[in-house]
């Protein structure tokens, strides 16, 4: 296979993967919002996709590293990402059908991780790194998105308690707009970048720009317009997770739970620790649904969460390493893979058909805890 | 292998201080514009509609300030 058809191969792959990306995380900022009717579910993912839009145009800060230091880049070649990028969006994928909000970052990650063992060796890997960017990081940062918005919430119930019920509700459904956007537009700065790197990394690999540039405009345009894309088509399988199956999100809590994200996402952002949007997110919609009632939150979802959280590296690394020992034999393995990438891939769309979630029914689900019907004995 | 703790905890507290003002700051804000539909006793004392109005305008400026400053640390 020619260089070139590989380098195209690869860039192809890359939107597809930042436009699964776009429709996994729709729900980060938007999901509270449209559980508590803040913004309408068609709105607010329009909302969402033009703000990530915006997003990947605005940072200066250029992704310079596929993955910030934990792959010895100068051993990879161009099969290899496309072997890792496979990885990460079939775990994506999956990861939708089921509705679980797991982290895109951690599956391509994960992917590149399974990639670069299988064909360049252990030492390719820099494990300390893993530990100190990936795996620290994932451990903390929902537990204090979830205490701040925990916090944040108790204090906002206590503080209105007196107040009107109805300027309430609806002073907070405003100040959602605002907060939701923010989140949005967080997530177009940080999750746009990744692909823009992935891309600009394998074009220079390849020697069509010079090491050390930037990203091109039409590069910087794709990405930005694959992730708005993704994310205007809501994924809202995951949407209905965050917003109805964890707790009855009420407007001030929906408030307190994406301005506990923001604030973490941006500090953390700003003092250099890469870290999941997702996680974030979920655990400060955790956090506010404990800050109004503990017993209101249903903490097997959680647990199911934390799983899938420990599941993605691996799983996406299980699947790319596959993918890049099938694809390393040449060019028929490449193709191989993304003939088998792509019928995953429509398997896993023809599944979702059966039971869709879409704009009209994602806030169709049972309250978290039904009133049970009085048991009655057996006369 | 070095973990950089203090700026873990910078983080934290940042976070912490940050989302937790914002979101006390809306709440005063709603609570002083509550005063304009029903009187809204503050301690001992009943909070009027105008005193409430300048009540949220100010906690919204300050919150204001702080999400103005976030979409600062977005852009630059």
């Amino acid at each position: 296979m020619s260089l070139s058809l590989i380098v195209i191969v690869v860039v192809i792959t890359a939107l597809i993967f930042d436009f699964t990306n776009g429709f996994h995380d729709t729900a980060n900022a938007m999901a509270t919002s449209i559980a508590t009717g803040a913004l309408r579910p068609k709105v607010a993912v329009a909302v969402a996709g033009v703000l990530n839009l915006v997003g990947a145009f605005l940072s200066v800060e250029v992704a310079k590293t596929i993955s910030s230091g934990i792959i010895d880049e100068s051993r990879i070649t161009p099969v290899v990402i496309f072997a890792g990028l496979v990885g990460a969006i079939v775990w994506n994928l999956v990861t939708w059908l089921v509705g679980m909000p797991s982290s895109s970052s951690h599956a391509l990650f994960g992917g590149l991780i399974g990639a670069s063992l299988v064909a360049a060796g252990v030492g390719a890997v820099n494990f300390g790194t893993v530990l100190t960017k990936v795996i620290i990081p994932a451990a903390i940062s929902p537990v204090l998105a979830g205490l701040v918005a925990l916090i944040g919430t108790w204090i906002g119930y206590r503080a209105t308690a007196r107040a009107d019920r109805g300027t309430v509700t609806k002073g907070f459904r405003t100040g959602q707009i605002v907060s939701s956007s923010m989140v949005a537009l967080a997530h177009g700065t940080n999750d746009a970048q990744k692909t823009m790197g992935v891309i600009t990394l394998t074009l220079i690999t390849a020697g069509v720009l010079a090491p050390n540039s930037g990203p091109p405009l039409w590069v910087i345009a794709s990405a930005g317009l694959a992730i708005a894309l993704g994310t205007y088509l809501g994924g809202w399988r995951i949407i209905r997770t965050l917003g109805k199956r964890v707790s009855a999100i009420e407007s001030p809590q929906g408030f307190a739970a994406e301005s506990a994200s923001t604030a973490v996402i941006l500090a953390s952002s700003h003092l250099g620790f890469a870290l999941s949007t997702t996680q974030v997110c979920s655990g400060a919609i955790f956090g506010a649904g404990a800050g109004r009632r503990l017993a209101g939150v249903r903490w097997g979802i959680a647990g199911q969460m934390a799983i899938a959280w420990v599941l993605t590296l691996p799983a996406a690394g299980i699947v790319g390493a596959v993918a890049a020992w099938v694809a390393s034999s040449g060019t028929v393995g490449t193709i191989v893979v993304a003939v088998v990438g792509v019928a995953v891939a429509a398997g896993i769309y023809a599944i979702s058909r059966r039971r869709p979630v879409t704009a009209e029914n994602v806030n169709d689900v049972p309250a978290p805890h039904p009133v049970e019907p009085p048991v009655r004995l057996a006369a | 292998m070095h973990i950089a703790w203090g700026a873990l905890g910078t983080v934290a507290l940042v976070s912490l201080v940050a989302g937790v003002a914002v979101i006390a700051l809306v709440a005063f804000a709603l609570v002083g514009l509550s005063a304009r539909n029903q009187p809204v006793t503050v301690g001992r004392r009943g909070m009027s509609p105008a005193t409430g109005t300048a009540v949220a305008g100010l906690c919204l400026a300050a919150a204001a300030l702080i999400v103005g400053y976030g979409l600062y640390v977005i852009v630059a």
